[in-house]
């Protein structure tokens, strides 16, 4: 048996909603399948489930959950139904791998997924004084990790106030950094789900429509997070782009308009090329190291019609022939904006690109996205006076950026990534 | 000449008011928002309605798919307001029968 568990769809995410579940319990389900819809500020998001087996033990549509909340259980192939005195046990292990463990997480690292969610829920379910659990919200302190002094352990404000005195060595000393944070964000998340599933006399929540504001907000504390905790560096430099625009002119004249390819394309694609080429700049923060990733899955920042912003993974963007690319890039557009996300595609950016495009400004500086250690910037193409060879030119060009975290690399390594991705531009019929 | 539009044989004939009507129907479809009486047919079209370059290609893309209609970048430029899309695609449209609207 292993829990699935509910994910964290970025950074930004605390809790989350069922509002379908595509399988029933008994059934069997497969790896990679999409088994139920959450419902997030970024709007319903497809969870996929990651392994094979029968699943069980559905959870409930309609309530708000917080990361790391057991979604269901699965079975693995083979396992017998009844559970053994030692596989409970057993099971803590399980669940980190039952969601693959988002890299995304600000939930998921070392700290507070020590127990089984089953735990976590079932201390959701304590006893405490509405003071305290008012208390407990503000402070962003979950219930779950307080002993309770009041009748029957119920926990009491003042238990709230201590526990919350003692956080900042407790969080101190756990682990720096993202992990850290996460552990708050957990807490946070917990306390806000502390209200609705233990009193319900107050009125249930009800099904979180889109929300412009919820969004906003959450963004801003994802963003605040990283701004505390990362040590961003900037760099840009102009990237002459004549000859991928030829290009891509010469090749949008020669097919269909729906196999036209934008500028996005290229700059993608380019992108995940150089990432590869330079080490510190692909991959995830966590538990106090940079741990590269193989493969550049490419946040793609996209912008919502009513506001808001959000970055699914394109995955494997460094492998992509342009066509595949571009198609992968438009459907992930569009299902951004109308429904239809998949969980992966929001835990599993290495990395984020922000294109401003043709309305945009000249530049973007952008702010990173943990647990990621980079974000890449392009501005608007724009003529400029281009010096080459010591002739001035009229040149179209794009101020590419990257902003960087210094835990994992430098400005040597960042310049050379620049470079490396101005060099990819110049030869656009090898991407 | 009225202000008829040839189209397939086969197909009714494409009024002005028909093309516009599409027009305006294929930029909804990738702006669902937009409310067509807010929008100044004469006035900067992307200023208006807010088409990224990702937008603006599906609007193309909607555009070619409901007349038939090639729409080469080159031309882009001359698409600035609803008025101008109507201009060109009628254009596009008269000096041949068009192809069958349905792809």
């Amino acid at each position: 048996m292993t829990d699935f568990l509910m994910p964290a769809l970025g950074a930004d995410m605390t809790t989350g909603e069922l509002v379908q579940w595509h399988v029933k319990p008994g059934d069997t389900v497969r790896r990679g399948a999409v088994v139920a819809v959450v419902e997030t500020h970024k709007g319903a998001i497809d969870v996929e489930v990651f392994l094979d087996g029968v699943i069980d033990e559905l959870a409930p549509l309609h309530v708000p959950l917080p990361v790391g909340a057991r979604l269901a259980r699965v079975r693995a192939p083979g396992q017998a139904g009844a559970e053994g005195a030692g596989q409970v046990a057993a099971e803590g292990a399980g669940a980190a791998a039952a969601v693959r463990r988002p890299p995304v997480s600000a939930a998921s690292p070392a700290v507070p997924v020590a127990g089984p969610a089953a735990t976590r829920i079932d201390a959701l379910r304590r006893k405490a004084s509405p003071a305290a659990r008012r208390r407990a919200r503000e402070l962003q302190v979950a219930l779950d990790t307080l002993a309770g002094t009041g009748a029957g352990g119920a926990i009491r404000l003042a238990d709230v106030e201590r526990a919350h005195h003692g956080l900042g060595d407790v969080a101190a000393g756990a682990s720096e950094g993202v992990a850290a944070e996460g552990a708050s964000v957990e807490r946070a998340a917990a306390a806000t789900a502390a209200g609705p599933i233990t009193a319900p006399a107050e009125p249930a929540a009800k099904a979180p429509a889109f929300d412009p504001g919820a969004m906003r907000l959450a963004i801003g504390n994802a963003m605040a997070r990283s701004k505390r905790e990362i040590p961003h560096y900037y760099l840009s430099e102009p990237v002459p782009m004549r000859r991928a625009l030829d290009w891509l002119r010469a090749h949008n004249e020669a097919v269909p308009v729906n196999q036209r390819l934008l500028p996005a394309a290229l700059l993608l694609k380019a992108v995940a090329r150089a990432l590869l080429a330079v080490p510190g700049l692909n991959g995830h923060h966590v538990d106090g190291a940079f741990k590269p990733a193989a493969a550049v899955h490419a946040g793609v920042a996209i912008r919502l019609r009513g506001g808001g912003l959000i970055a699914p993974a394109l995955h494997d963007a460094q492998d992509q022939p342009l066509p595949q690319l571009m198609a992968a890039l438009a459907s992930l557009v569009q299902r951004a904006r109308s429904g239809g996300l998949r969980s992966s595609e929001l835990t599993d950016p290495t990395v984020t690109v922000t294109a401003l495009g043709e309305q945009g400004a000249t530049a973007v500086f952008g702010v990173i996205h943990p647990p990621q250690v980079a974000l890449v910037g392009f501005g608007r193409v724009q003529e400029r006076a281009w010096v080459d060879e010591g002739r001035v030119l009229a040149m179209p060009v794009v101020e590419a950026s990257l902003s960087a975290d210094h835990r994992a690399s430098d400005g040597l390594t960042g310049s050379a990534f620049l470079a490396e991705l101005c060099a990819q531009l110049q030869q656009p019929e090898t991407l | 000449m009225t202000t008829d539009i040839p189209a397939t044989p086969n197909a009714r004939p494409l009024t002005a008011d028909a093309l516009r009507a599409g027009v305006l129907a294929a930029l909804r479809e990738v702006a669902p928002e937009l409310d067509s009486a807010q929008l100044a047919p004469d006035r900067p079209l992307r200023r208006q309605v807010d088409l990224d370059s990702m937008d603006w290609l599906r609007v193309i893309l909607g555009w070619h798919e409901r007349f038939g209609v090639d729409i080469p970048e080159a031309d882009y430029g001359q698409l600035v307001s609803v008025d101008a899309v109507v201009g060109y695609l009628a254009g596009r449209l008269r000096p041949e029968p068009a192809r069958p609207v349905v792809t």
